[in-house]
Formats: structure tokens, sequence, C-alpha cells
């Protein structure tokens, strides 16, 4: 016994090494599972707290950009107000918009981050305007990520500039879909897999969300087709995409509620008796 | 306790703000960042109780790990980089060192400057090898290394010049 504690006492600083590279090293293995870094992350009350002060104060240098893209967003939409008036007239059973139930509220980031592989953006919205874990959030000109974690007033998500990141996606042409990742390169280009060589896939061809999750509607759009190459395996497509969103300068965001998403996890997940 | 003093607290908390509100921001060329926040790790000073100097290293590389989101990557380098930095400090500064009576202040340049870039190299392929967790892209894991290292080192020799108080 005296022996053991001896050992302890004349290592302990090697074992207070290893105790503690071990916390980390387990915190580390954690949070590359998916869904599962619960405990180190920025949505809570301290750090939410400091990057909402720190973005209150330089949300002033970016007003004048964020002022044009809201111009261009509002030009858009009352194109398409003005020219669907026309075609009231005209009934379209519109099949793509199967169950549209959906209710969007906006957030303001706070943090962005695009320079590691694992990045993570964090949102002034919270557990208090009803926010939860896999809302999608996007922008007026395309997805952002998934929200990931929750606070009362904050919320972490998961940008698609984030080699966890999974999200369905197609070709806007063919209804070819495959799953949208990203290789930790350029935060510009990220990669669509799975997609078959039968597509007809062509440089320029715009990418949009597919409808087989439960979190993004269908058609919001993505990106274009920078290049394209087979796989490996020679079976499937790679597909670059470039995103039509610059994800190194988000200021607001959309986030989207699928009301239907329980009972699309409910049926597709049944219960086991 | 004296080696925990006011200084030392103080020096903790504005690294850690600097690295979260304005270093991680930076993104030079993409996504190249410097690390300047490991100075704590470096300039900590040296007669101290090393238990308490790699507890403190834990804390601060867990906070910056809790604002950029990033797992434990920080706390996993900065703790090893903790615990060799005395093998370091007698490679890098010899007899200095062995006397125990040495501070940063009165070294030598080109000393300090091996000592930050040892330490910072290793603290930095630490950390990009347990965030990146895939050592087939071992090129993207040493380029990344290579990059950040170049910056951070001037960037912690820029600010250890800045804020010495050195009598002249």
């Amino acid at each position: 016994m005296q022996q053991i504690i001896n050992f302890v006492i004349r290592n302990k600083t090697s074992l207070l090494f290893l105790l503690l590279f071990g916390i980390s090293l387990a915190l580390t293995i954690q949070s590359h599972s998916y869904h599962k870094s619960k405990f180190i992350n920025s949505a809570n009350f301290i750090t939410g707290g400091i990057y909402d002060k720190a973005s209150g104060i330089s949300n002033y240098f970016d007003l004048k950009t964020q002022n044009d893209i809201l111009i261009e967003e509002n030009n858009r939409l009352r194109s398409q107000v003005f020219n669907a008036s026309d075609s009231t007239s005209i009934i379209s059973i519109d099949s793509i918009s199967y169950s549209g139930r959906y209710k969007i509220q906006s957030a303001r980031i706070i943090n962005n981050n695009y320079a590691s592989s694992k990045n993570y953006l964090t949102i002034n919205r919270g557990e208090k305007n009803g926010i939860k874990e896999d809302f999608g959030v996007m922008t007026s000109k395309g997805i952002v990520g998934i929200i990931d974690n929750t606070s009362n007033g904050y919320a972490r998500v998961l940008s698609i500039l984030n080699t966890k990141s999974k999200i369905n996606a197609q070709l806007k042409t063919s209804d070819q879909f495959g799953s949208l990742e990203w290789n930790g390169k350029s935060s510009s280009i990220v990669q669509l897999t799975d997609i078959s060589k039968f597509a007809p896939v062509r440089e320029g061809d715009t990418i949009v969300t597919g409808g087989k999750s439960s979190i993004f509607p269908k058609g919001i759009p993505i990106g274009a087709v920078d290049n394209f190459e087979l796989d490996i395996s020679g079976d499937t497509y790679i597909v670059n995409v470039k995103l039509f969103n610059d994800m190194t300068n988000l200021s607001h965001v959309y986030i989207i509620e699928n009301l239907d998403a329980d009972e699309i996890k409910l049926l597709e997940n049944p219960v086991d008796e | 306790m004296n080696s925990l003093n006011l200084n030392s607290i103080i020096r903790f908390i504005v690294l850690v703000l600097a690295q979260a509100l304005l270093f991680n921001n930076i993104n030079f060329l993409g996504n190249i960042n410097p690390y300047p926040y490991i100075l704590f790790i470096l300039l900590f000073p040296v007669n101290n109780n090393r238990s308490l100097f790699i507890f403190m290293s834990f804390m601060l590389g867990l906070f910056v790990d809790i604002f950029s989101d990033s797992g434990g990557v920080h706390a996993a380098s900065c703790v090893s980089i903790a615990f060799i930095r005395p093998a370091v400090l007698k490679f890098a500064f010899g007899m200095v060192y062995e006397h125990q009576n040495m501070k940063f202040n009165n070294t030598e340049f080109g000393n300090r400057l091996i000592y930050f870039s040892i330490l910072i190299a290793i603290h930095h392929f630490i950390m990009f090898t347990m965030e990146i967790f895939n050592i087939s892209n071992i090129i993207l894991i040493l380029q990344k290394t290579l990059f950040s290292s170049i910056f951070t080192i001037i960037l912690c020799v820029l600010i250890s010049v800045l804020f010495s108080n050195k009598q002249r």
C-alpha cells in the first residue's frame, strides 16, 4: 500500500497529464461522432453572451453589404409576386409541395467559423424562441446548416462546411439524389456524392435540396456544378458544387421548422413494441 | 502559491478572449488562423508548481475549445506541450535553465525563437491531427501545421517583444 502511494506521489505530474489528456481525447472523440457533442459547445450562457455582445458591435461594419443582400432578396420576391398574379387562373397541381407546412423564423449569426474542418455557427435564437435540434438554417441564397445544439437563448448550427454534415440533395433538372458532404478543403466548394453515373450532370447545373429528409423543404438552392468525376468504384459521380452562399460572410439567416417532422419521424421509425 | 498570481490570471482571460473574438476570425488566405493564446503556456513562470501548471494549461485549452466548438483538441494539445515544456526549455536554453533562475525577458532572442518554434510546431501538429482525425489526410495536416505555425510564431514573438518590460 505504502509503495502504491509512493508511486502516485512520485509520478503525480505524469498521472495528472495522462488523466487530463485522456479527458480531452474523450471529448475530441465524442465531438467526432454525430450528435453527441453535448458538453463542449458555444451555445451556452457565457460564450453565447460574449459572442452576442461582440457581434452587436461588429455588425455595424457590415451593414452596407447586408442591406444589399436584403434588397436583392426583396427584388427577387417582388418579381415572383408580380409574375405569380398573372398565372393565378391556371390551376396547377404541384406535386412538389406535397406537405409544405413550414414555419420560418429569422435569426442573426453571432459566431461564424469556416477555417477548421469541423465548423459550427452560433445564432442568437434558442429554446425560448421555440428552436429545437434538427431545424434547418438557410439564407436568402441557399442552405447554411442544421441546428445541432440549443441552450435557452442561443443555438449552435452544424455548418455544411463540416466533415460530419450530410444533407440530402439532388439535381434541379432530374430527380437523381445524393448526399452533400464536405472534404474540408475549400470554404466555397462542397461535394455531392452518390449521384448515379446515369444522371445527366452538366457543368453549371443547379443543385437543390432533395425532399428526402424532414429538415429542409424540397428545392432550396445550394450551388452550381463546378466539375465532376467518377469515384473509385466507377458507379457514382463525385460532383464538386460551388455554393451560392458566401459562407465567410453571413449575418441574417432563416430557421426552418418542419411542422410535420415529428409525424414523419414517427412513421419512418415506429416505436418498437 | 506565488506562481499563480494576478498577472497570470489576467493574461489567461485576455488571451482566451483575444483568441475567441479576434484571432479565430483572421482566416488569412481562406483558412490560416494563428493561435497565440499558447503564449500563456510559453511564458508561464519557470519555477512553478508543475501539477498546477498542467492543470491551468488544460483549463486554457478547454476554454478555447468551448469558444471555438472544437471538442477537446486545444485542451489535448495544450496539456501535451505543458507536459513536455521542461525538456524543451532544457534543450533551448541549456545552462541558463539548469540554474533555475531564468526569466524570459533576460534570455537571448535566438534561444527564445527556438523555444517558441518547437513548442508551437508540436502544439499545432497535435491539434490539427486531432481535429482532422484522419491519417489519410496527413498532407493536409502537415500543410495546416506549417502555415499556422509560421503565423503563430511571428505573432508570439511580436507580442512577447511588445509587452516585455525590459529595462534599457
